[in-house]
């Protein structure tokens, strides 16, 4: 049961095989046995996750379930959740039991689902390892001294080790992307305003974007159709219907148009990933897709730009964590300067205060042109190099990372390499475009993700394209070995 | 050489929304605090702004109001900076592109000479919450209602030269923004406050001196005298040749000065950016001109039209004018009673010694335009004088009822009757013969005065109700005859 993708669990509970409640516990039991090795849970809440299922079970006994009625999933810790601790992986807020829900949660309570917990984090979604959480590494479940990735290390970790079916996650430079490669599952990150904000505790806010992670893109389907909307609370979300993503999975790729950027397939990245992304491509043109050469020529200016943009947002979304109405507050302070200065040197990880650093930098008068302004424009040209490639090709495709699943505390000591590891995910956060990554082979025993991307609003179109290549595969399937 | 002053003035005013700039919680003055005061206006983790298109519409109607360049396209900064009542660690405001442009205002000063003062910007921005540091010994309460609060920030030019034109601009904004139900104006509570930016330099000079900021002061009072006294101060310092550094002051009503709360070197570095959280404000010439055909009449039109109307004094008419409710209780009177001088006379004599004293607003007057109207009828038909009208005003005042009644139930009405009037004035004659004799004796041209005495008996005699024409024309006529016998 455990390794039973959303779409098998929501047939078995459709037919009766189980109920919500014993799915709920199985997982429970599961995570009990098997967290403490993967760390990958910051808060269990299995009282929640058990009154939910019983009403899960009523609401289906009484003829109303939907899709989601009764499916377990677990929520990145970055979604604010009424009444449980909301942590965003950090000390500041290890305190911070949220008094509402976040819309996404919301909508996922309204269909029905059953939450299991809140899953571990990179502080505040700052990192590619999940290292930098309060709460200590989650880790890879195909390799226990491996990195899951990050931010969202803890939903790719719970996933992989068959804790929950499903999870939320967020992605601001390849926080969903990246930890699904490393930990060989299936993640989306949708168009910029596709997905309610209200409610994911802020990073970069022009970045920020939750996605469904999962073992398959028809499960991806499944959640994205709870997940997507408009949201009269966030302003940047878009006014746009929402499709059905299951209905278009198993159209054909027949005469689908593969772009690859010269720029994604370089020297620096571990051969094995290119071998398996290269083979990855061919099953696509085995399905009926074509393939050309394409260039994104600014792709090397992505990391330069988001390491002003996004520490730049941070340092001012994380001002209001300043001890005073909420969070962490340092022992007896002596005065407000003092209150202020211990209550976030104390309760903010290394990698945070260092974003804060480079963001408040980055904004000071005298350096704001040559710095954010610069950034600014930069953005706008590798936007414009995605919309002009996506007017030639329907799918850009590529690795998701440059390397499988790295060992922990391998690259914590320099942060410029551990930021090189999302140099392929984080362009298109800067263009608001979605991508998907899903498993495609391994390299050395770990998974290889394969990133497809695709034009503003064409979740249809790559949910449609990763599912008819795991329906022509079987990576996905693959589970690591207890 | 003679100094001279360089004023420039923000003003903040408190936009009159149901909801607040950025949420939906209620920005009514006075609640318990932090009982206003919702998710996102606490900067609870994951909240989001919202704009609120009211404040939209109210900062454009001003833009329109002082004939101001309107900001199309306009976009939110953050301005980052810590204090406890500030809950996000940064105020959302406009500074780069903000909703309207420059604009300018005119001002009548006291000689009758017209200024124009020029409005650099007006800009919508969130108020902060409050820092109680009173109530709690060692600590800091922190009142989070009125945070999220709209306000507009009306930046002048540096174009006052005086304390005075410096009052006669901040109290002309103030009635354009509560004409235009933009703003409640109470200062009191702080929905219209003042930061005043103060120079001095040598008359005719070009360059600025440097320049110190007064904030937050909430009066017409102590704006003027808080640049008189910021004035003095300065050009006492370089007199003695020093030096003003440029600081924030606050002005202590109670010992009526400025004091410094922080210098420009220690200022924060504000680190604005745009705000990414909220889309710009994109607006075209439809919604424009909708709001153009929606502004009300205000102060300067209404003015012009009060002297053309009603043949009103320029300085009744510039009174009267100025704020919308007393222009409509002006008007409903006038046109009551039929008698624009006298319904002018009456709003600002006799209602407006009453209001102050009793410090009421005029829409909450015990006496309706419609009933000060009535009574002013009775004084043109001669049915009360003007006198006893004001005993009969105060009456009203105190709820005895209309004119009508209260001239009825205290018996007021005029004696019109000449024979009664007649007898009253021959008896008074009679009475004061020394006055008499004085009266015929003296030189022609010194009688007119001396007929007081006499007018002030009879109508005492009377009570106050003789037709007063009727008893001059009496007491002239048959003093004359005496004289001339």
């Amino acid at each position: 049961m455990l390794d039973k993708t959303l779409a098998e669990l929501a047939q078995g509970l459709a037919t009766g095989e189980f109920s919500s409640v014993e799915l709920t516990q199985n997982y429970l039991d599961r995570i009990n046995a098997e967290d403490g090795k993967l760390n990958s849970f910051i808060t269990v809440t299995p009282e929640q996750a058990l009154a939910q299922a019983s009403a899960a079970d009523q609401r289906r006994a009484a003829g109303n379930a939907d899709a989601f009625t009764g499916l377990p999933i677990a929520h990145k810790d970055i979604f604010c959740t009424q009444g449980v601790r909301t942590s965003c992986g950090s000390k500041m807020l290890d305190n911070f039991v949220s008094p509402y829900n976040a819309t996404i949660v919301e909508h996922f309570n309204q269909a029905g689902a059953v939450s299991l917990g809140k899953t571990n984090m990179d502080e505040f979604a700052m990192g590619s390892s999940n290292e930098s959480s309060f709460y200590g590494p989650a880790r890879n479940p195909w390799n226990t001294d491996c990195v899951p990735g990050g931010s969202s290390g803890g939903s790719a970790a719970s996933i992989a080790g068959g804790l929950t079916p499903a999870a939320t996650g967020s992605d601001t430079g390849g926080s969903i992307r990246q930890p699904a490669a490393l930990c060989g599952i299936t993640g989306l990150k949708p168009t910029y305003g596709r997905v309610s904000r209200y409610g994911m505790i802020a990073y970069a806010s022009s970045l920020d974007q939750a996605g469904p992670m999962t073992r398959t893109a028809e499960d991806s389907a499944m959640m994205l159709n709870v997940m997507a909307g408009f949201d009269p609370k966030d302003s940047t979300s878009l006014d746009r219907p929402v499709p059905d993503y299951t209905l278009t999975l198993n159209d054909s790729l027949k005469g689908l148009k593969i772009g690859l950027p010269k720029e994604f397939f370089s020297d620096d990245i571990d051969p094995q990933i290119t071998i398996q992304v290269q083979n990855a491509i061919r099953e696509f043109e085995a399905l009926g897709a074509t393939v050309k050469q394409i260039s994104l020529p600014n792709t090397h200016l992505a990391i330069p730009a988001y390491y002003i943009i996004a520490p730049a947002e941070a340092s001012s979304n994380l001002s209001r964590f300043d001890g005073v109405r909420y969070g962490y507050r340092c022992e007896d302070p002596t005065d407000l300067e003092d209150m202020y200065k211990r209550s976030r040197g104390e309760g903010f990880g290394e990698e945070v205060k260092r974003r804060i650093m480079v963001g408040t930098y980055a904004l000071s008068e005298g350096f704001y042109d040559a710095y954010y302004k610069k950034a600014l424009q930069i953005r706008r040209l590798i936007q414009q190099d995605y919309v002009t490639a996506l007017s030639e090709v329907d799918i850009i495709m590529g690795p998701t990372t440059p390397h499988p699943a790295f060992k922990l505390g391998e690259k914590t000591a320099d942060p410029v390499t551990m930021y090189m590891e999302d140099i392929f995910t984080l362009s298109l956060n800067l263009a608001g475009m979605p991508g998907i990554s899903v498993p495609c082979g391994f390299a050395n025993g770990l998974p290889v993700g394969l990133q497809m991307i695709g034009n503003y609003f064409a979740e249809e179109r790559l949910l449609n394209a990763a599912h008819q290549f795991q329906q022509a595969t079987d990576w996905h399937t693959q589970t690591p070995g207890q | 050489m003679e100094w001279e002053a360089v004023i420039g003035l923000e003003i903040h005013a408190q936009l009159a929304t149901k909801s607040k700039i950025f949420s939906g919680a209620s920005t009514a003055f006075g609640a318990e605090p932090n009982t206003q005061a919702c998710a996102v206006d606490l900067a609870l983790p994951g909240t989001l702004p919202v704009f609120n298109a009211e404040a939209l519409r109210m900062a454009v109607l001003f833009g329109l109001a002082i004939d101001a360049e309107i900001g199309y396209t306009s976009v939110f900064d953050r301005k980052n900076y810590f204090y406890p009542d500030l809950p996000k660690g940064y105020q959302t405001s406009q500074l780069f592109h903000p909703i309207v442009g420059t604009g300018y205002v005119d001002l009548e000063l006291e000689d009758g000479t017209v200024k124009r003062v020029g409005v650099t910007r007006a800009h919508l921005e969130e108020d902060a919450g409050k820092s109680l540091h009173e109530e709690f010994p060692s600590m800091t309460g922190i009142d989070l209602n009125r945070a999220g609060t709209p306000l507009l920030e009306i930046v002048s030019e540096p174009d006052m030269r005086s304390a005075e034109e410096a009052v006669a601009y901040v109290k002309k904004i103030h009635s354009i923004v509560t004409n235009l139900g933009i703003c409640d104006g109470n200062m009191a509570e702080g929905s219209f406050r003042c930061d005043c930016n103060v120079s001095v330099r040598y008359k005719g000079e070009e360059a600025f001196g440097n320049r110190t900021e007064t904030k937050n002061i909430n009066s017409f009072r102590f704006i003027e005298k808080a640049i008189k006294g910021e004035i003095i101060r300065q050009i006492d310092i370089l007199e003695d040749g020093g030096y003003i550094t440029q600081e924030t002051r606050l002005y202590d009503a109670n010992k009526d000065e400025t004091r410094s709360m922080r210098s420009k070197e220690e200022a924060n570095d504000y680190r604005y950016f745009p705000c990414p959280d909220l889309l710009p404000i994109v607006i075209d010439d439809d919604y424009v001109n909708q709001l153009r055909d929606t502004l009300p009449e205000l102060p300067d039109a209404r003015k012009a039209r009060f002297i053309e109307q009603y043949q009103l004094s320029d300085y009744d008419a510039m009174v009267l004018s100025a704020y919308r409710d007393l222009s409509h209780y002006f008007e409903t009177v006038a046109n009551t009673a039929g008698d624009a001088k006298l319904a002018a006379n009456w709003v600002m004599g006799e209602l407006s010694k009453l209001l102050n004293q009793n410090d009421t607003e005029i829409n909450a007057s015990p006496v309706s335009a419609e009933q000060l109207g009535g009574l002013l009828l009775r004084i043109k038909d001669n049915t009360i004088t003007g006198k006893i009208a004001k005993q009969v005003f105060e009456a009203m005042w105190a709820g005895e009822g209309s004119a009508d009644e209260v001239i009825e139930s205290k018996g007021l009405k005029q004696v019109t009757d000449s024979g009664a009037i007649e007898a009253m004035v021959d008896d008074v004659i009679a009475a004061n013969q020394p006055q008499v004799d004085q009266y015929v004796n003296a030189e022609p041209d010194k009688r007119g005065k001396m007929i007081g005495f006499f007018m002030g008996k009879v109508m005492q005699a009377s009570q106050g109700k003789a037709n007063p024409g009727q008893v001059q024309g009496l007491l002239k006529q048959k003093l004359d005859a005496l004289a001339n016998g």
